[in-house]
């Protein structure tokens, strides 16, 4: 049977198209919905399987990133999220998703608790938007979507990516958990202890600033024109590992 | 009708003051013409209807100087060109016998073909006058606008690639002489880019190629060029409103933004000039719009499509129905608050709009994906068959004008023109004493070091389509040639997109900076693989004011260059736009901006698994030079290093020509071999086009980039003529150049390829990290650290 993910758009979501490749690359039976139509009840996401909340600007992010496309999760789908993480789903939240992910509460999602708000991502230090390649070292975490991945190289695009937790605790509480999954080779935003993107204790829900998506095909990667060249992108594997994971 | 404007009985003096107090930037003929009219009608006309006609007729929508009639004085022979467009910009492609050429000149944006089922549709503008106001909301509705006009090409196509370039006065201008009422053009330069980059990456296109250019002359009135690429379905490319369809207005709200903004783009500037004219810009707005009307017009909801520009509703709603015209309720109109008066809510330039032409049974469905959206669809007016634009507010009509005159009533100019052919001379200053420290100096000079801090604060990646980005090499942050992006994740064939503007050697002669510009804007796209049959040129003019016959001299003389070179080299302009009058008033005097023209090129990649890029690969691969290299040093970097343009002035030295027939071969064989070469294995193994600070600065970017150094023996470099001295050979700036690394086994097969054209093995990559170059007598002249050169280009413009 076809395994359905979602790509949940908002006014503002740009990398839509690109998430929405990968994961039908990967196998999946794909479709993009807007969050105001799953608001009215024209479409459900206890039909999908994966939930991917891709990146751009939600509502702008004059407000904050993320901020109005998570209270639209929090307070017009009241409970549908957690309860779709619990019943064995999958959620990947990519740069602004990830962002939306951690403004919601949905991470880090101690004890099942999808409903917190204990990390956030602010403005970059230095300060400023930034486009540039780097390269993630895969930390020994109980995520699903990056099983034997120890180094992975990205593009980021963000002004806010900078990871901060609300205290020390919470910071000892996700490496105890190994929901600490990628962190920057070279730390270009700021973010604590150099994190790109953290998990829940599930395992399976993601949330990473730097774009798998954007590095799907060997040509993405940069100096990539002499030699030989791998077709497939290294950005490839996290949705394929998704779609092992609920194959099985 | 309400709100008359009494002219008919103003004389000249009345007639110009009018237009003057009215900012509807007519002259007196055109004045005469529109009161002769409105006497034949035995009436006065409205406020709207006068509005209407300024802007439907203004410099920036009717192009009047490009369709004038011209007497040329030519050194003293005259001859009568009937309209630049007609006579030189259009007529290579109307000979072009290119196959690909979908849509040319007729459209919002030109559309060539890309594969089986779509189409690549492009458009670049200019939006100077605005930026020069405010730098920020001018980028930002810079950007807004173009992307709007591929979006209204055809039935619609899908932005997926932006291009900007700007032109701004030296960052390091002293502060204290900054004129009263004008920005430091630093202030401008970071206003610009954070427009552009709030603006842009929002919207979720990618930045994929650009230039920045500095002139004390840009001081008043900076240049921002904005350019969109979009994909588009074949068969989409036609559109057609009916009478009886109904016209829609979706996206943001009308307000008083941008009022006048058209007509006031054909003026000059001054301390003076009103920021009202500046529209406001929310990216998230369009990026709505965009969404709801690609998924309506792949449901084919709508017949006709066109952004909401210069001149608002009345450009919008006046082109659309010009064949067969249209009733609008301006009442009906969306409004950001109340108050505007009727022409407020035709001419307003508030963005974020675009206007449909659709069957009212539609319009439910229509509505609906706009709301799911997010974003605002109204019906204001009808299609007719009255050919007549008829204004109706609250049941009153307050404006009825005929579509015939509104389009073709306005009386064509006459123009003269007048152009003096400078005396040549090479320049002339002492050699350097060290070369090194002499090629650091030119890699630090503004138009030429690291735009880094810039590029990165765009997006370049998003859409997951660039595979050739705006930086390469080892450490990623050394200059491409140009950009490639799959506009298809299903499909390996790419888009080229590149550019070329050298606005410096127009100061010597407009017609080789014309030719330099679309020489160089291919060489950079075939750098990277471009197929140089394939290869489509757009073309932006901004120039200073008309009506100045040597400036409109230069502006012929521009022109003629475009014809030469697009027949020259068989690549037809597909768009173009002009920006004039950009020139500013200091006191009593007149600055005039440097003729400056913008050269984009539109190209394709069969295979972007085939791109080539610029660092040097390998240790032991030869460097080979395919060009010759003549004594054009005038205009050049050089020059202006050296002080021999103070010295001389500017429009000293040879400027650099192209002989179209050897740079054809050049072209043609260099593309037809990144073509044939396998991607795995390649012959050509890095590209680098010599532009900018010549070979010396080509070399010095190859190898930091792939921090693999080079030596280099300058005698074995072809000349076309006798050159005695090193520093002209390492800093000329003649055309038609590439600097190659070839693959060492390979040799013979590259030299077989080029068989006909001047290319030499000039040295060879070395392991070490420093870049060595032995002069004409075999003496070492340069051997400089790449990491020092580096260095050099990344610290002028790093912050």
């Amino acid at each position: 049977m076809a395994i359905k993910a979602i790509v949940l758009r908002a006014a503002g979501t740009n990398c839509d198209a690109e998430t929405f490749f990968a994961l039908q690359k990967a196998g999946f039976e794909a479709g993009k919905v807007h969050v105001n139509e799953l608001i009215n009840g024209s479409k459900n996401l206890s039909d999908y399987a994966l939930l991917a909340i891709p990146g751009g600007f939600s509502a702008g992010d004059y407000l904050g990133s993320g901020k109005v496309f998570a209270n639209k999760i929090l307070f017009k789908l009241n409970n549908e999220v957690p309860d779709f993480i619990k019943q064995g789903n999958l959620l990947i939240g990519i740069c602004n998703g990830f962002q939306v992910l951690v403004k919601a509460g949905i991470l880090p999602g101690f004890g099942g608790n999808y409903n917190e708000q204990l990390t956030t991502l602010t403005l970059n230090n230095p300060a400023g938007f930034q486009c540039r390649w780097v390269k993630l070292k895969g930390q020994k975490s109980r995520s699903v979507f990056t099983k034997g991945i120890e180094e992975l190289n990205v593009p980021i695009a963000h002004g806010e990516g900078n990871f901060i937790v609300k205290d020390k605790g919470t910071l000892e509480k996700l490496y105890a958990k190994n929901q600490v999954v990628f962190k920057y080779e070279e730390n270009p935003n700021g973010s604590t202890d150099s994190i790109a993107g953290i998990c829940d204790e599930s395992g399976r829900v993601l949330g990473l600033m730097p774009h798998p998506e954007r590095n799907l095909f060997g040509i993405n990667a940069p100096n990539s024109a002499y030699g030989k060249i791998p077709e497939e992108g290294e950005g490839m594997k996290i949705f394929r590992n998704a779609f092992e994971y609920l194959k099985k | 009708m309400e709100n008359e404007i009494a002219i008919s009985r103003l004389a000249d003096e009345g007639l110009a003051e009018l237009s003057s107090k009215m900012l509807l930037s007519l002259d007196l003929h055109e004045l005469k013409t529109v009161q002769a009219h409105y006497k034949k009608l035995g009436r006065e006309p409205s406020q709207v209807e006068l509005e209407t006609i300024a802007q439907t007729w203004s410099e920036h929508c009717k192009h009047k100087t490009f369709r004038a009639q011209i007497s040329f004085n030519e050194n003293g022979k005259k001859k009568k060109i009937k309209g630049l467009f007609n006579s030189f910009i259009k007529k290579a492609t109307d000979k072009s016998k290119k196959k690909w050429l979908v849509s040319v000149f007729t459209d919002n944006a030109g559309i060539i073909k890309f594969n089986g089922e779509y189409n690549i549709a492009m458009k670049a503008e200019t939006h100077n006058h605005p930026s020069a106001l405010d730098p920020y909301g001018g980028a930002n509705t810079g950007i807004g606008g173009v992307v709007r006009d591929v979006l209204g090409a055809g039935l619609g196509a899908r932005p997926f690639a932006n291009t900007d370039v700007f032109c701004f006065a030296p960052h390091d201008f002293p502060r204290n002489k900054t004129p009263e009422g004008i920005l430091h053009p630093k202030r401008i330069f970071k206003g610009v880019r954070q427009g552009v980059a709030d603006y842009g990456n929002r919207i979720g296109i990618p930045t994929v190629n650009g230039a920045i250019l500095f002139d004390e002359r840009y001081l008043g009135n900076p240049l921002v060029y904005c350019g969109t690429v979009g994909l588009i379905p074949k068969g989409m490319e036609k559109k057609k409103a009916s009478s009886g369809e109904v016209i829609v207005v979706v996206g943001g709200r009308t307000g008083r933004d941008g009022i006048h903004g058209a007509t006031f783009s054909s003026i000059g500037l001054s301390g003076e000039s009103s920021a009202s004219a500046v529209q406001i810009g929310n990216p998230i707005e369009e990026k709505k719009m965009i969404d709801a009307i690609l998924k309506e017009r792949d449901l084919k909801l709508y017949t006709a499509i066109t952004d909401c520009g210069a001149g608002g509703f009345s450009s919008a709603v006046g082109e659309m129905a010009s064949e067969t015209g249209a009733r609008v309720w301006l009442e009906k109109a969306p409004l950001k608050y109340k108050g505007l008066a009727p022409w407020e809510i035709f001419l307003s330039e508030a963005q974020e709009r675009m206007v449909l032409a659709m069957p009212e049974k539609n319009f439910e469905k229509f509505r609906e994906i706009c709301g799911i959206e997010g974003t605002e669809a109204t019906i204001i007016g009808e299609f007719t068959k009255t050919k007549k634009l008829e204004l109706f507010y609250s049941n009153e009509l307050v404006g009825e004008i005929e579509m015939d005159f509104l389009h073709n009533g306005v009386p064509v100019k006459k123009m003269k023109a007048e152009w003096r052919a400078p005396k040549e001379k090479e320049i002339d200053c002492a050699e350097p004493k060290n070369y090194g420290s002499t090629l650091k100096q030119i890699l630090g000079m503004p138009n030429i070091a690291s735009k880094e801090k810039t590029v990165r604060k765009y997006d370049h990646e998003v859409m997951g389509g660039t595979v050739g980005k705006p930086f390469e090499g080892k450490e990623n942050d050394s200059p491409a040639d140009a950009a490639v992006v799959r506009p298809l994740l299903s499909d390996w064939k790419g888009v080229v997109i590149s550019n070329g503007i050298n606005p410096f050697y127009s100061d010597i002669d407009p017609y080789w900076m014309a030719c330099s510009a679309i020489d160089e804007a291919l060489r950079n796209a075939i750098a990277v693989g471009a197929d140089f049959e394939r290869i489509a040129l757009l073309d932006n003019f901004s120039w200073g004011n008309p009506e100045n016959a040597e400036t409109l001299g230069g502006l012929v003389r521009a022109c003629e260059g475009c014809l030469d070179a697009s027949k020259g080299f068989n690549a037809p302009f597909i768009s173009g736009k002009d920006s004039l009058y950009n020139e500013f008033i200091l006191g009593k005097e007149k600055v005039s901006i440097p003729g400056t023209l913008l050269i984009s090129a539109l190209g394709i990649i069969e295979d972007s698994r085939k791109k080539v890029s610029m660092p040097f690969k390998r240790e032991g691969n030869a460097v080979f030079i395919v060009g010759e290299t003549f004594s054009e040093l005038g205009g050049s970097h050089y020059a202006k290093l050296s002080g021999t343009e103070k010295a001389a002035g500017k429009g000293a030295g040879r400027v650099p020509k192209v002989n179209f027939k050897k740079a054809k071969g050049i072209f043609s064989k260099i593309s037809a071999l990144m073509r044939s070469q396998s991607a795995e294995e390649k012959i050509i193994v890095s590209c680098h086009d010599c532009s900018e600070g010549g070979i010396a600065v080509a070399l010095a970017e190859m190898a930091f980039a792939g921090m693999n150094g080079a030596e280099i023996f300058l005698e074995k470099i072809p000349l076309g003529e006798k050159i005695a001295r090193n520093d002209f050979v390492l800093f000329s700036e003649s055309n038609s150049r590439f600097i190659v690394e070839v693959e060492a086994k390979q040799k013979e097969k590259f030299l077989k390829a080029m068989k006909g054209c001047a290319a030499a093995e000039i040295g060879h990559v070395l392991s070490g990290k420093s870049l060595v170059v032995n002069g004409l007598e075999g003496k070492k002249i340069i051997g400089e650290p790449l990491d020092d050169l580096k260095r050099a280009w990344k610290k002028t413009l790093d912050w």
